[in-house]
């Protein structure tokens, strides 16, 4: 692969797409378990949303390499056993490094085998396109589901605890003397599947050819 | 009257199709429909325009509330003459409470008809007429002493997340007065619970204003050892929520609107005797004082009675065939009784009841449809 062609149209789109038109969250309404569960606050979605990134690209770049000699009856099985090992690794890597957060995402971190995301641009792209292409596709759609996340997490911690990476915003603003009190319902999950609403409402303003024709 | 016409005709031409404020027509055709009966003819087809249209409707059922907000207004003033152990006679009751409950009723209907204005002018539809009727209810379910700035993010919260984005007036899943209930109750429990928001000036002087469902539910007395006796909860000298208080209010209400057809009488006694029936069997089992309180106590006592006559009887979010309202009834009164007796952090089980059914409405209208299709099927072969 030549030099000029590594960041062609194509791999651009590979990489805005997820970010917008095709967004894994907003779009294709995928892997909203995680977004629900691990938005209260910023820190952890935002090592949530690293450590999908990691898995994701390493994990289409794997299946790339591999794809011409994995049998299709058994694909399946074996990207369940790259995105398994990748988890476990990026698992151990919180573990040693920032404990607390790990124990903060207790199991959606080893969930993010599960995440659909995941096992579909796998399939969908890994298994099809070239190591490359695969590799800006994971970034991509790591890139939307990260924007997505921390956008919510934003929002819920702020209004819902009035902090941002546990720093005292609203307190050091002097909001609270003013008779303000933080929203209890933020922190309720019922409320990220709300604010996700609202993200996709705006979004679909702003994107009309999202609109589904009647 | 003419007057007011004759304004109205004379700064038409700005608002139709051509004029400067041809955006800002919504807001025109509200405020023309509301003063005058519309001169909306039919287009096509021999279709006849009924004059009891939605906003005659919702005029109906504002009417059917007034005893509650008189009473509600009453009972404000009383309650906090009586925290304050003052003496008081009507008349200074009513003024006091009429001081409270306005700022509500205002921030309520401002808050909700802008919004509401803004949605119309937005996607250039008329304004629906469905707040008129919502932005009276919401008040009556606060506790006196919410802050005003809560009542309004509920209210917003209300009309954009519980019905705009459904598509407006009757196109909303839940009933949004119960959902600006339930977001202010979720956000900011501790100014919708306990026993300080119910009564002004409860917490001087070591007043408690609980309300009787959260003496029940803190498991200390029996309702036969509170100081409230059945006449207190069946007129409303009792600490709650602004309207819901007064059963006997509240049944004028409810008699207001069956006689003119707006509510549906089977919706309020399926829920009712749904409620009056779930109380009696846990009265068998008794375990804590909320289970052991008589059934018809249950049905006088917190917002039962206000959610059975004014919030189950919602058209747009309640069932729509006959039989699909009595099971939706009865189930409200199920829900709400079980959420009472089982949970005593959510001692007021209507709100959630209601909501829960809400959302179940549609799926027993369609196996109530379905059934009788199948029915009809059967008599053809």
């Amino acid at each position: 692969m030549s030099k000029s062609n590594l960041l062609s149209k194509r791999t651009k789109q590979l990489l805005s797409d997820p970010l917008d038109d095709n967004n894994p969250i907003t779009v294709q309404v995928l892997g909203i378990c995680s977004a629900l569960a691990i938005t209260v606050q910023l820190k952890p979605a935002i090592v949530m949303a690293l450590s999908v990134l990691v898995v994701l690209s390493v994990a289409n770049v794997i299946i790339s390499l591999m794809r011409k000699i994995i049998p299709s009856r058994i694909r399946i099985i074996v990207q369940l056993v790259v995105v398994a090992t990748l988890v476990i690794l990026v698992d151990q890597v919180l573990r040693a490094f920032v404990y607390d957060v790990s124990k903060e995402l207790s199991v959606f971190v080893g969930l993010i085998i599960t995440n659909c995301i995941i096992m579909g641009r796998l399939e969908a792209f890994g298994m099809a396109n070239g190591p490359w292409d695969s590799f800006m596709d994971g970034l991509g759609n790591s890139f939307g589901y990260a924007w997505i996340l921390i956008a919510v997490a934003f929002f819920r911690e702020l209004l819902g605890s009035g902090t941002l990476f546990g720093y005292p915003v609203l307190e050091s603003l002097g909001i609270y003397e003013l008779g303000y009190e933080n929203n209890g319902m933020m922190i309720l999950p019922p409320m990220a599947l709300i604010t996700v609403g609202v993200i996709i409402w705006i979004q679909r303003v702003k994107n009309i050819k999202l609109v589904e024709s009647k | 009257m003419k007057l007011v016409k004759n304004i109205l005709e004379s700064v038409k031409p700005l608002f139709v199709e051509g004029g400067k404020l041809e955006k800002m027509y919504p807001a025109y055709d509200a405020f023309e429909t509301f003063l005058f009966v519309p001169d909306h003819t039919t287009k096509s087809g021999s279709h006849i325009r009924d004059a009891v249209d939605l906003k005659r409707t919702m005029a109906f059922v504002v009417l059917s509330l007034i005893p509650c907000i008189i009473f509600g207004i009453w009972n404000i003033g009383d309650q906090y003459y009586s925290a304050i152990s003052a003496e008081s006679n009507f008349l200074n009751s009513l003024i006091f409470g009429f001081w409270k409950f306005l700022p509500l009723l205002a921030v309520s209907y401002a808050v909700g008809l802008s919004v509401e204005f803004a949605f119309a002018i937005s996607r250039g539809h008329s304004v629906n007429e469905g707040y008129l009727v919502t932005g009276m209810l919401i008040p009556l379910i606060m506790p006196v002493d919410v802050p005003l700035w809560m009542l309004a993010v509920s209210v917003i919260f209300a009309v954009v997340i519980g019905k705009e984005v459904f598509g407006g007036t009757g196109m909303n899943i839940l009933n949004p007065a119960l959902t600006a209930r339930a977001f202010l109750f979720f956000a900011y429990p501790s100014y919708m619970s306990g026993d300080k928001v119910w009564v002004h000036g409860a917490g001087a002087d070591g007043y408690s204003g609980e309300t009787i469902l959260g003496a029940l539910a803190s498991n200390t007395a029996s309702w036969d050892n509170l100081k409230w006796n059945f006449n207190d909860a069946l007129i409303g000298y009792i600490p709650g929520s602004v309207g819901e208080t007064s059963f006997i209010a509240i049944i004028i209400g409810a008699l207001i609107l069956i006689f003119s057809g707006v509510g549906s009488w089977r919706i309020i006694l399926s829920t009712f005797l749904g409620g009056y029936l779930t109380a009696l069997l846990f009265n068998l089992w008794g375990v804590n004082f909320l289970m052991s309180t008589p059934a018809h106590i249950h049905l006088l006592i917190g917002g039962f009675a206000f959610g059975a006559v004014f919030m189950s009887t919602d058209p747009v979010s309640g069932s729509q065939t006959n039989k699909g309202k009595i099971i939706y009834g009865l189930l409200i009164g199920f829900f709400a009784i079980v959420i009472r007796v089982f949970n005593p952090a959510y001692p007021e089980g209507m709100m959630l009841a209601i909501l829960l059914m809400n959302v179940f409405a549609p799926l027993i209208d369609h196996y109530i449809v379905d059934a009788s299709i199948k029915k009809r099927l059967k008599r053809v072969n």
